[in-house]
C-alpha cells in the first residue's frame, strides 16, 4: 500500500476521490433526497456525523475487533450513530427530520461509510482516520449540494426556498421527481468526466481507494 | 505539510490479517460487547431527546388546533368512548389509546367548533391531517396536514399550496372534489390540484369519512352537553 500524507488523506475525499462523483458510492441518498438544497444539506451533515463518529470508533477499537466479525461490528457501530443522528435531528430540527423521512435510517446501508471503515479506518491511526472521514464527508456534502442546487433551481425555481425567477417561472417539475435525480447525476458526471479528460489529454487513470487493491490482492 | 512517513507508514495495514483461528467465544464477546455498548448509547440518547420530541409533537398539535379552529380562546379534549364523546375517561383507561377530538371555545365560552385529527392512505403513505368543523353551520373551518410522505414537489402541495389549503375554510360538508375547470361555485366543491389528484382526493375523502363517522357523535354531544 502506498503511504499518503495526512494532507492527502483529507483533501483526496473532497474532490479527486469524491465519494459520489468519482467513487460512485452513496448514490441512493444522492438521488433520493436531493430534491431541495435544504434536504441535501441536512442529509450531507447527518452522513458526515455518522461517518466521522464511526471512523473514530472503528479506528480506536480496531485492535479488539476480530477479522471474522469486523463487518458486523462496523455495521453495529454505524447503526448506532445513525440512530443517534435520527433521534437528535427529530429533537433539534423536527421539520428537517420530517422532510428526510426514512432516508436517515438508510444511512446505515450507505456503502460510502462502510467502505471508509473497511478500506481506511480499520487500518490507520485515529488521527488519520478522522482526517479521511472529514475529507470524505465534506466531499459527500459538496456532491449533495451540487445535486440539490440543480434540482431545486430547475424543478422549483428557488434556492433554499427563496424564489429566484418570480411567479411566472413554470417549474420543470421532473427535476424534483426521481427521474430528475438520474438526469442530474448523469449530466454532472458527464460534465466532470469531460472536463477531467480535457485537462489531462490522456485517458483517465482512476485511483481506487486505498485498501481496495490490497483486498483484491489478498 | 511534509510526507509523514513515521505515522503514515503501513502501521498494521500491510501486516497479514489474522492467520490464527480466533476462538468463537471471542467473536461472540466482541459482538456482545459492541451490542451492549450500542444499546447503552442509544438508550442514553433516547432518554435525552425524548422530552423534546414529545413536547414538539404536542406543540405541533396545539398549533394545528389553533390554526384549524381559527384561534379559539381555549379548547378541551374529548374522548371517543362507548360511541359517545366524553370529557373524561373512566379511570384506568389509557388516554393515549383512545381517539381524541378537540372542542374549541370563543372568549364568551360559546363553542366555535371541533378539531378532528384523522388519517387514511394517500398516494404514497398514510396522510394524517387535522381539520376544524363547525357543527352549527356544517362547514369546515380549516384544514392542516400533520403528516404525509407524498411526492415532494407534487403530492406535498396538499400541505404547501395555500390556494388548495385555503379552499377548506368555510367549505360545506360533504366535500366534493372537482376539476378546477368544472367548478360551478358550489360551496361543497374543492378544486383538485392538477397532477396531484390522488393526494387531493385523499384529503377530501379523509374529511368526509371522519365526519361521517364522528358527525352523529358530535350532534349527540351538542344536544346533550351544551344545555
Amino acid at each position: 500500500m502506498r503511504a499518503t500524507t495526512p494532507r492527502q488523506d483529507f483533501v483526496r475525499g473532497i474532490w479527486q476521490e469524491n465519494p459520489v462523483l468519482v467513487q460512485m458510492l452513496g448514490l441512493c441518498p444522492a438521488l433520493a433526497v436531493t430534491n431541495t438544497v435544504a434536504n441535501s444539506l441536512a442529509m450531507g451533515l447527518a452522513t458526515f456525523f455518522v461517518l466521522t463518529g464511526s471512523s473514530l470508533l472503528v479506528s480506536t477499537f480496531k485492535r479488539f475487533i476480530p477479522h471474522e466479525v469486523r463487518i458486523s461490528t462496523y455495521i453495529l457501530i454505524i447503526a448506532t450513530f445513525v440512530t443517534i443522528a435520527d433521534m437528535s435531528l427529530e429533537a433539534i430540527v423536527p421539520d428537517v427530520h420530517k422532510a428526510l423521512g426514512a432516508f436517515i435510517a438508510l444511512i446505515v446501508v450507505n456503502c460510502m461509510i462502510l467502505g471508509r471503515q473497511e478500506a481506511f479506518s480499520s487500518k490507520r491511526p485515529v488521527r488519520r482516520s478522522l482526517l479521511d472521514a472529514f475529507g470524505t464527508g465534506i466531499g459527500f456534502i459538496i456532491a449533495m449540494l451540487m445535486m440539490g442546487t440543480v434540482r431545486e433551481v430547475l424543478g422549483n425555481g428557488s434556492f433554499l426556498g427563496m424564489s429566484l425567477f418570480g411567479p411566472n417561472y413554470e417549474p420543470w417539475v421532473v427535476f424534483v421527481l426521481p427521474p430528475g435525480g438520474f438526469f442530474t447525476i448523469g449530466f454532472i458526471l458527464l460534465g466532470l468526466n469531460w472536463v477531467e479528460r480535457r485537462k489531462k489529454h490522456k485517458p483517465m487513470v482512476r485511483e481506487w481507494p486505498e485498501g481496495v487493491a490490497s483486498e483484491k490482492a489478498a | 505539510m511534509t510526507v509523514d512517513g513515521q505515522h503514515g507508514g503501513p502501521t498494521g495495514a500491510g501486516a497479514a490479517p489474522h492467520k490464527k483461528e480466533v476462538p468463537p467465544w471471542r467473536l461472540l464477546a466482541t459482538l456482545g460487547t459492541a451490542g451492549a455498548m450500542a444499546g447503552f448509547l442509544i438508550v442514553f440518547v433516547f432518554v435525552a431527546t425524548e422530552p423534546a420530541i414529545t413536547e414538539h409533537k404536542a406543540e405541533v398539535l396545539r398549533l394545528a388546533i389553533q390554526e384549524v379552529l381559527k384561534g379559539p380562546a381555549g379548547f378541551d379534549t374529548l374522548y371517543v368512548h362507548d360511541g359517545t364523546l366524553q370529557g373524561q375517561l373512566p379511570p384506568g383507561m389509557d388516554a393515549e389509546q383512545v381517539e381524541q377530538i378537540y372542542v374549541g371555545y370563543a372568549e364568551d365560552g360559546s363553542k366555535i367548533g371541533f378539531a378532528i385529527a384523522s388519517a387514511e392512505p394517500g398516494f404514497q403513505d398514510i396522510i394524517r391531517l387535522i381539520f376544524g368543523y363547525d357543527s352549527n353551520t356544517g362547514t369546515v373551518l380549516g384544514m392542516k396536514v400533520l403528516e404525509s410522505k407524498e411526492t415532494p414537489g407534487l403530492g406535498d402541495k396538499i400541505e404547501k399550496d395555500s390556494s388548495f389549503v385555503g379552499q377548506f375554510d368555510g367549505a360545506s360538508i360533504p366535500l366534493i372534489g372537482v376539476n378546477a375547470r368544472r367548478r360551478t361555485g358550489d360551496e361543497h366543491e374543492i378544486d383538485m390540484i392538477t397532477g396531484v389528484t390522488i393526494s387531493s382526493r385523499a384529503v377530501v375523502r379523509i374529511i368526509n369519512n371522519s365526519l361521517e363517522r364522528l358527525g352523529p357523535l358530535i350532534e349527540a354531544y351538542n344536544g346533550g352537553g351544551s344545555q
